[in-house]
């Protein structure tokens, strides 16, 4: 989408994204369509504006000085206060560009909206997730296997993610797979992102949620297809069942999860029941299992 | 083990509350040392005070003062006192993260997320709204030729509502403990359930203390720009600093009581088991973001626009020019001042609203780039054709307009959903709510505080100090801003106490270092304060106009008189002081002598510190649920407001004579200032 820009431009682009992607695998470094699109409308929105800042900038730093008391040649214009076509220029300039980024904004919204469907020949698997304190539970409702801490997906083949919290609120993110959505208890949040390279990815917690929150992460390995089916096959060869009361007992426990680890089977229903009971369910008394010192 | 609620381990006693020996954090030294050394200050500034005998003079001239200058200049020092709290918690949040790769730092998270809950708590609501509120106290009335707010006592209760709730804040250091929620106290977190704690609480009453105190001083405000002008200021007459004024303090009037609200809310789930914002019973977390981000983003613009009055009103001195396109400047101003509340949904696009909503709340964001970005080009074409003189307020005016621009472009990236997607509560987003925070609220307040403060103390700020203070400030913000924002984009999240990526330590870093300019720019600003109260003689101010102001404070004395103008100048144009001005060395004199009156000025006042004292002594109270504790300081508050509503006489006369006086003064001040002859008559 780059290509239609002037060349000066492109050029600043992809040096921007150079520099940036150099550093560390990030949301400049997608492995997926969605964090591929997001980054274009990203860099897009970046040039559009910095096509305006740059010179206002320098303006800025030129008209300071040129207009220094010192400078004699400066002319000095003490009642220039009003000028129609500097008006003009200055509403509309600045209009331009955000009717010209409205567009992008309300495209890229429709595009890229979480809750959209990839479009792809291949079907979808579905994950459930649901953030507790403070580890990641993934459920994989068509294979009947579930995981801690660790999400492996297929490559090239589209996630379904459908996202709640048994605890407070946290953001289900992996920066290079792309959008990140709200793990809410009680609420049933839908995500889609795809990873089209075989690789380990960073997951994380992007929304604070308290004193284990910083050890909130989670591992992505994606996968050949092949391979999935074989780790789908092994996980379920071994293993505790996950059910009610392993929910809960899992649920209560408030700490992080250092190693992770996999359930052989996952009671069916499950998922709907976490959301159901807004996550208080797994709880039958005030405590949340969470120290408190005072 | 599994801690219970304090009210079932029978902890809860009738006379103490929830409070014991237990509450005061002996086995954590860092909060009690630091508290120690400041009450330690705290303890040698009052015995030197009381040694000076000064303490009735404070009481007559400061405390119960209900002088808007006065109580301005009390905001500022609020502010100041408060930066420095708010930044060291700013230091140890650098220093950890610095350290804190791959191993747990110094800071535990216990401790930790009450410092970055403290640390945006402090900022937003006791430096930076405490600095623009006190800055349009003081600067407002001079401006609008008046002699003081529409209300002055209620003035000094606002004022002193805000100290109540700064000083809570302060308390939780030493007794309990802050909210470990972040500063806008999400739910579910901030529900019992999972805060049992105090922090919390702490949290409610401190910012309901002293968000009444906000909006009693944003309806004292907009009462004053509304109905108290000098004669011949009509609105299109009024300083730009007036009228973005105006435009934050309806903010105040229209956002803060939804933040009242909302707050309230929460307290009812926590005090009285209501289910407004829990997990169970049907309680709804979402409500809660969306009620405090309808608060949250007028709020941001009850901060800037201020700032962006006290630009216009430098640039334009600075450059010796009027502003250029004021009435375009206006319509900015009101057009952001609606737009501002329309715009909160971007806060939580990762809510999953849709892409319907989304869309339209992004679009409507990007709007208000539009008059924002018209207010930067008024200010370049302010300074087009200018004599600009390079002081340290142009400097913060200068690097504000290059900062700025940069915050605000990052602030319009965010805006676009799919970019915020991947950007939202990263680094990348503290980064560009500190680039317009810092580079604009906070060097506003600087560049106001250097620009009014001669008129406050009658002696200019030492500059040489106060240009190392702006390099040290501009060049740490950079490098201590820029690494977030890559950081940002390298998947870094915010309020991270510890990490395990390699790549991110040397950026942290940088970022720790930028800090510590920062730092030396603070103390930049310590030095040019004493510097320049030692060095008063030589910096004095005799004449009330030592920038070739514009605007009606550089009419009066610096200081001026209790009652700012003997006669309320009569306004002719724009920009009325320098009409008056150009007049006087048209026909080579000053004006002719008016006609004194006498006139009344309202007497001072206990009536804020006495019920700020029980408001705080309620709000401790509530804290530590101690109940006939919290009716005695409701009582108290509400039996002040009674004496104060039944007093038999509010004002004291000034004669004529002593009018007569103070303004003869301020002729031959002016005189010599204009090289006229100075009148006949003194």
């Amino acid at each position: 989408m780059i290509a239609g820009k002037p060349r000066s431009i492109r050029i600043a682009a992809v040096a921007v994204a150079l520099l940036l992607a150099a550093c560390e695998p990030g949301v400049l470094n997608p492995a997926g369509p969605v964090a591929a699109g997001e980054r274009t409308v990203l860099l897009n929105s970046l040039v559009i504006m910095l096509g305006i800042v740059i010179p206002t900038i320098v303006a800025t730093l030129a008209f300071a000085w040129w207009f220094r008391a010192g400078n004699t040649r400066a002319t000095y214009l003490p009642t220039w206060t009003y000028s129609g076509r500097v008006e003009l220029l200055v509403w509309s300039v600045p209009a331009l560009v955000v009717i010209f980024l409205a567009g992008i904004t309300w495209i890229g919204s429709h595009d890229l909206a979480p809750e959209k469907p990839l479009a792809s020949k291949v079907a979808p698997i579905e994950v459930q997730v649901v953030a507790l304190d403070w580890k990641w539970l993934f459920i994989y409702p068509g294979q009947n296997v579930a995981t801690v801490n660790r999400l492996v997906i297929p490559v090239g083949t589209p996630v379904r993610f459908r996202i709640t919290s048994g605890t407070v609120m946290n953001s289900f993110f992996v920066p290079q797979l792309g959008s990140q959505i709200y793990a809410m208890s009680g609420m049933d949040s839908r995500l889609h992102l795809q990873a089209d390279q075989p690789g380990s990815y960073r997951g994380m917690s992007a929304h604070y949620s308290g004193e284990g929150f910083a050890d909130m992460n989670f591992v992505v390995d994606a996968v050949p297809r092949a391979q999935f089916a074989g780790w789908v096959a092994q996980t379920r060869a071994a293993g505790p069942l996950l059910d009610g009361p392993g929910f809960a007992e899992l649920a209560r426990e408030a700490s992080s999860v250092k190693t992770p680890f996999s359930y052989r089977a996952v009671l069916p229903g499950l998922y709907d029941r976490i959301v159901a009971h807004a996550g208080a369910a797994v709880r039958d008394t005030a405590d949340s299992g969470r120290e408190d010192k005072k | 083990m599994s801690p219970l609620h304090p009210v079932e381990m029978g902890q809860i006693s009738p006379i103490f509350g929830k409070l014991n020996w237990d509450s005061i954090p002996f086995d954590e030294p860092l909060p009690l040392v630091s508290s120690a050394v400041v009450a330690i200050a705290i303890l040698s500034i009052l015995g030197w005070v009381w040694k000076k005998g000064l303490f009735p003079y404070l009481w007559k001239e400061w405390i119960t003062s209900v002088d808007h200058k006065r109580i301005g200049v009390m905001y500022c020092v609020l502010a100041a006192v408060m930066l420095l709290r708010g930044f060291s918690d700013a230091l140890l949040m650098r220093s950890q993260q610095a350290i804190a790769y791959m191993n747990p730092g110094y800071l535990p998270p216990d401790h930790y997320d009450q410092i970055f809950s403290a640390h945006g708590t402090i900022m937003i609501f006791f430096v930076a709204m405490t600095f623009m509120i006190g800055l349009m106290n003081f600067a407002l009335p001079l401006q609008l030729g008046v002699r003081d707010v529409a209300f002055p006592t209620l003035n000094s209760v606002s004022f002193w509502l805000t100290a109540s709730g700064a000083l809570l804040l302060n308390i939780s250091l030493v007794v309990g403990e802050f909210a470990k929620t972040g500063w806008v106290v999400y739910p579910p977190l901030s529900e019992l359930r999972f805060s049992p704690g105090v922090g919390v609480d702490y949290y409610l009453w401190a910012i309901q203390i002293s968000g009444v105190g906000t909006l009693l001083s944003g309806v004292n405000l907009v009462t004053t720009i509304l109905k108290m002008r000098a004669p011949g200021m009509g609105y299109t007459r009024m300083p730009m600093f007036c009228w973005t004024s105006l435009a934050a303090n309806l903010l105040i009037v229209a956002a803060f009581p939804i933040l009242t609200a909302t707050l309230a809310m929460l307290t009812l789930d926590r005090y009285l088991g209501f289910h407004f914002f829990t997990n169970e019973a049907g309680g709804n977390q979402m409500m809660f973001v969306n009620l405090i981000w309808a608060w949250g983003h007028p709020e941001v613009y009850i901060l800037i626009l201020p700032a962006f009055g006290i630009f216009s009103e430098v640039v334009s001195t600075f450059s010796g020019k009027p502003l250029f396109g004021y009435r375009s400047m206006i319509a900015a101003t009101m057009v952001i001042c609606i737009l501002s509340f329309m715009v909160w949904l971007h806060h939580f696009f990762t809510m999953g609203a849709g892409a319907d909503v989304n869309g339209f709340f992004g679009i409507t964001t990007m709007i208000i780039a539009v008059p924002t970005g018209v207010k930067v080009f008024n200010w370049l074409f302010t300074m087009y054709g200018g004599r600009i003189r390079f002081t340290s307020m142009m400097l913060w005016s200068l690097g504000f307009m290059v900062t700025f621009v940069i915050g605000g472009m990052t602030g319009v990236l965010l805006a676009v959903p799919p970019a915020d997607f991947v950007l939202h509560n990263s680094l990348f987003l503290v980064a560009h709510f500190h680039n317009v925070v810092i580079g604009g609220v906070l060097f506003g307040a600087f560049a106001g505080l250097t620009y009014w403060w001669p008129k406050a103390f009658g002696f200019t700020l030492d500059e040489r100090w106060g240009k190392r203070a702006f390099w040290f400030w501009i060049v740490g913000f950079y490098v201590a801003f820029m690494p977030l924002y890559v950081l940002g984009l390298m998947g870094m999240t915010r309020r991270l106490g510890h990490y395990d990526v390699a790549a991110w330590h040397p950026w942290l870093i940088a970022a720790a270092v930028g800090a510590v300019l920062i730092a030396i720019g603070i103390a930049c600003q310590i030095v040019m304060i004493y510097v320049s109260i030692r060095d008063r003689e030589r910096l004095a101010d005799t004449s009330g106009d030592p920038w070739d102001g514009r605007t009606l404070e550089w009419i009066t004395t610096s200081p001026p008189p209790p009652f700012n103008f003997a006669v309320l100048p009569n306004v002719q144009g724009e920009e009325a002081y320098w009409d008056i001005k150009s007049r006087a060395l048209e026909k080579k004199q000053l004006s002719d002598r008016p006609e004194y009156e006498h006139f009344e000025m309202p007497h001072n006042s206990p009536t804020g510190i006495v019920t700020a004292f029980f408001a705080t002594v309620m709000g401790f109270a509530l804290i530590w649920h101690i109940w006939w504790m919290v009716i005695l300081g409701f009582l108290g508050a509400w039996a002040t407001f009674v004496v104060f509503a039944w007093r038999d006489e509010a004002e004291y006369e000034v004669p004529a004579e002593e009018a007569r006086r103070r303004d003869a003064e301020r002729r031959r001040a002016k005189a010599i200032l204009l090289g006229l002859p100075e009148d006949s008559v003194a």
